[in-house]
């Protein structure tokens, strides 16, 4: 495998591990708060089982997307350093700001999870808050930094120099608001569909129904709202690109020629030889509309800009597709779920309406994953849009290639073991709920 | 600001060798105490550690965006000549982190212990190897940024006897911070007597494998002996080190846990306050001469202003915060 094609794998295996952890991390915090609330004020065991429970698996999430978060920021020297070498001073705000975020997130959490009899409750309460809001913290930072990556702001760019640096400029380029709004909301949506589906399959098993259905009350009611909200955040998104990034919005929508009233495609498979799109379903006009609120706009496509500067189609055309898809079903689902509350509460007991939930527990994810697609593949050929080319901050040393390698096998072990412990957790709720996670020298022997 | 942000590069270095050390350190004890005693180490290991160990961590994070940010020629230099080391240490990041984590999470107490315990182990001792080993390739003077082939550009740098020796001294230095920290932490004679041989026995080590670090420099012509002659203020420092050192292994058994943590936490600081100041203000030495020191790779004008101050309003949250939860959670004892 050739290096640069081995380095921009690596890169996307350890952000496509890191940003599922991440996500997790930085929300289910919030549903730990709303249950932990709710037990504060209810006093009802239930509550603190939840909450317990689920700090288990933050637990579990939070180092893995630590250790992943440490690695990636060792790897984007390791594998581009030309890129930091002028990136960094520039885009370096976010990520010293986020640095305290991180910091205060691993204290809070070292309060939370093992301070249950220590504190007072309000405050140990007050710290799992903190680790959701630096949580929360930490991701719109880092994407503002993706951001720059697309928008580059806050210095002159003169004969290949970088002058006249402002970090702050940097951190607010025009691209930070709608990426981190899409990837807060995207993070709420998949992670509480991901959690209400694990509860719904534990809810249909028929045991403990009262504690599943009130966690998966309480992840869907976060997930429904953000997922409602995404299409709102696509479409700021949306018109944002088409001014600032006209050929990744051509690549999404495979359009090859300029043209007034563009079509949007649904589906569809770009060849990129011949510069034609097959199977597509054409909706006219409507992808003038989506970028520029008006039927008749013209459309930048990709004969406008130099072949050599285009990015690949077929994968962001693809992704994008997937990203809207699962959008789409999340936002349907959602708005069944609002109804049952609303009028059919006894739909929530039924089978069918469960399997639904049970079904689309991977969605959001897939829909994450397929949206950095979207944003990283589409920037290409560039690192720093438009400044940079990606090909150009690549590491010297040979062999990239082994290194992805591994950093695959070890990934792909890492997230075996993750779900392995998952399983074994959520298998032994409630019995395993109650003990102290902390300070506890009992074990539990294997056929108990 | 410039030396704000440089206060700053040093102290989170100094904190991550001090508290992430000690997490390693517990690690590399456990690798190194027999069958019967494991359980036992293990046990105190989290109630020590469970709670801070994260955070403890973050001080290389802060270090790598301070360099990264601040001081991007030399991030960007050590990536790419120690490209092969700095890898290793992240699997062995990773493979401590999580196997600390997982075999305390894991529902079900089987097999898969086994597992977790031989990653956190070795990964514990891995770790700080390649840290101390991309320490010491830092200083060793054999960088070549001009070199041509694989091996003079990729291995050299950090294949050699001197960034092998200060890996060792480090291994040394987190089991002896450790072994210190542990034996206020015994709850009986047993224990307790334990851990105080295996204190000695990594001040032994450090001892003798800085020894070794002065005896490689020697060999590869790295000018380290300067350390000791000729300049007044780091012997001093070390000399006070020494001194600690003999009275911690004599007192030890009778010491507070308090007293004896304090004084490992001297004796380890006042070794990386007299190298860092024999190399001060140099970070990189290469094989030609033309060093990167903290005045000439700084990044110029607004970055390091910027920086300087997300430091200090940083450390306003973080470093009181972070003092409660440790005074937190050593309380109860």
């Amino acid at each position: 495998m050739e290096d640069l094609l081995a380095a921009r794998w690596q890169m996307a295996v350890s952000l496509g591990f890191h940003i599922i952890f991440a996500c997790i991390g930085m929300v289910m915090p919030f549903f730990m708060a709303t249950s932990h609330y709710k037990y504060l004020k209810t006093k009802k065991p239930l509550y603190k089982d939840l909450t317990k429970a689920w700090s288990k698996g933050v637990a579990i999430f939070f180092v893995t997307g630590a250790v992943s978060g440490t690695v990636l920021s060792f790897e984007l020297g390791l594998l581009w350093p030309k890129f930091m070498l002028h990136a960094g001073p520039i885009f370096g705000m976010p990520f010293s700001l986020e640095g305290t975020a991180f910091f205060i997130e691993a204290i809070a959490l070292g309060f939370f999870l093992y301070g249950w009899t220590k504190f007072n409750p309000w405050f140990h309460w007050f710290t799992g808050v903190v680790v959701g809001v630096s949580g929360l913290a930490s991701g719109i930072l880092v994407v503002a930094a993706n951001g720059w990556m697309n928008s580059p702001a806050g210095f002159d760019f003169v004969d290949g120099e970088y002058l006249n640096i402002d970090p702050i400029a940097a951190m607010f380029n025009d691209a930070w608001f709608s990426q981190s709004l899409h990837m807060t909301l995207a993070a709420f949506a998949a992670t509480g569909f991901a959690v209400a589906g694990i509860h719904a399959f534990l809810l249909m098993k028929g045991r403990n129904k009262e504690f599943h259905r009130s966690a998966f009350l309480i992840a869907l009611a976060f997930g429904a709202v953000a997922a409602v909200l995404q299409p709102i955040s696509g479409d700021i998104s949306a018109k944002d690109i088409a001014v600032r990034q006209p050929a990744k919005l051509a690549a999404m929508e495979a359009l090859y020629e300029t043209q007034k009233s563009a079509p949007l495609l649904i589906g569809g498979i770009p060849d990129e030889e011949t510069k034609e799109v097959k199977y597509a379903i054409e909706i006219p006009g409507a992808l003038s509309f989506l970028a520029h609120g008006d039927f008749e706009a013209e459309v930048m496509g990709l004969d406008q800009i130099p072949e050599e500067n285009h990015p690949p189609v077929l994968i962001t055309h693809i992704a994008f597709q997937i990203m809207v898809g699962m959008g789409m079903i999340l936002v349907a689902l959602s708005f069944l779920f609002f109804f049952s509350l609303w009028k059919k509460k006894d739909w929530q007991e039924k089978r069918w309406f469960l399997w639904l939930f049970v079904l689309a527990t991977p969605l959001g994810f897939i829909a994450v994953e397929a949206g950095w697609t979207v944003t990283e593949v589409g920037r290409q050929p560039w690192i720093i849009y438009g400044i940079l080319k990606t090909k150009d901050s690549l590491t010297p040393i040979p062999g990239i290639a082994y290194s992805f390698y591994l950093f695959t096998a070890v990934y792909l072990s890492l997230a075996a073991i993750v779900t392995f412990l998952l399983y074994r957790q959520i298998l032994r709720i409630p019995d395993s709920i109650r003990e102290n996670p902390g300070f506890t020298e009992e074990k539990i022997t294997p056929d108990a | 600001m410039i030396y704000v942000v440089i206060v700053f590069l040093y102290l989170s270095l100094l904190l991550y060798v001090l508290l992430g050390g000690a997490d390693f350190g517990a690690g590399i004890l456990e690798l190194v105490t027999p069958g019967r005693m494991k359980n036992k180490i293990r046990t105190r290991t989290y109630e020590t550690i469970a709670p801070i160990w994260e955070a403890n961590h973050m001080w290389l994070i802060i270090a790598i965006v301070i360099l990264f940010v601040g001081f991007p020629s030399i991030y960007s230099l050590l990536s790419i000549h120690l490209h092969i080391p700095l890898l290793l240490m992240l699997f062995g990041i990773i493979g401590r982190g999580t196997a600390f984590v997982f075999r305390h999470y894991d529902a079900v107490q089987d097999d898969m212990q086994r597992i977790y315990n031989l990653v956190f182990t070795i990964s514990s001792f891995v770790t700080p190897f390649f840290l101390g080993l991309i320490f010491g390739a830092s200083v060793g003077g054999m960088i070549d940024p001009e070199a041509e082939d694989f091996l003079g550009a990729f291995i050299w740098p950090w294949l050699n006897w001197f960034s092998i020796s200060v890996g060792v001294f480090t291994v040394a230095i987190c089991g002896f911070l450790a072994a210190v920290y542990l034996v206020g932490e015994s709850k009986n004679e047993l224990e307790n007597d334990f851990l105080v041989r295996r204190s000695r026995m990594f001040l032994l080590a450090t001892v003798v494998t800085g020894g070794l670090v002065f005896l490689a420099a020697e060999l590869q012509d790295v000018p380290l002996i300067g350390l000791l002659l000729g300049e007044w203020i780091t012997l001093g420092i070390l000399f006070l080190a020494s001194v600690a050192m003999v009275l911690l292994w004599v007192q030890l058994p009778r010491a507070g846990a308090m007293l004896s943590r304090t004084v490992a936490g001297f004796v380890v600081s006042a070794i990386l306050l007299a190298f860092g100041y024999h190399y001060f203000p140099d970070m990189v030495i290469t094989s030609s001469g033309q060093n990167l020191s903290v005045f000439n790779a700084a990044a110029v004008g607004k970055p390091i202003e910027t920086l300087a101050w997300a430091l200090l309003i940083g450390s306003v949250f973080i470093l009181p915060s972070l003092g409660y939860l440790i005074y937190s959670f050593q309380r109860e004892e």
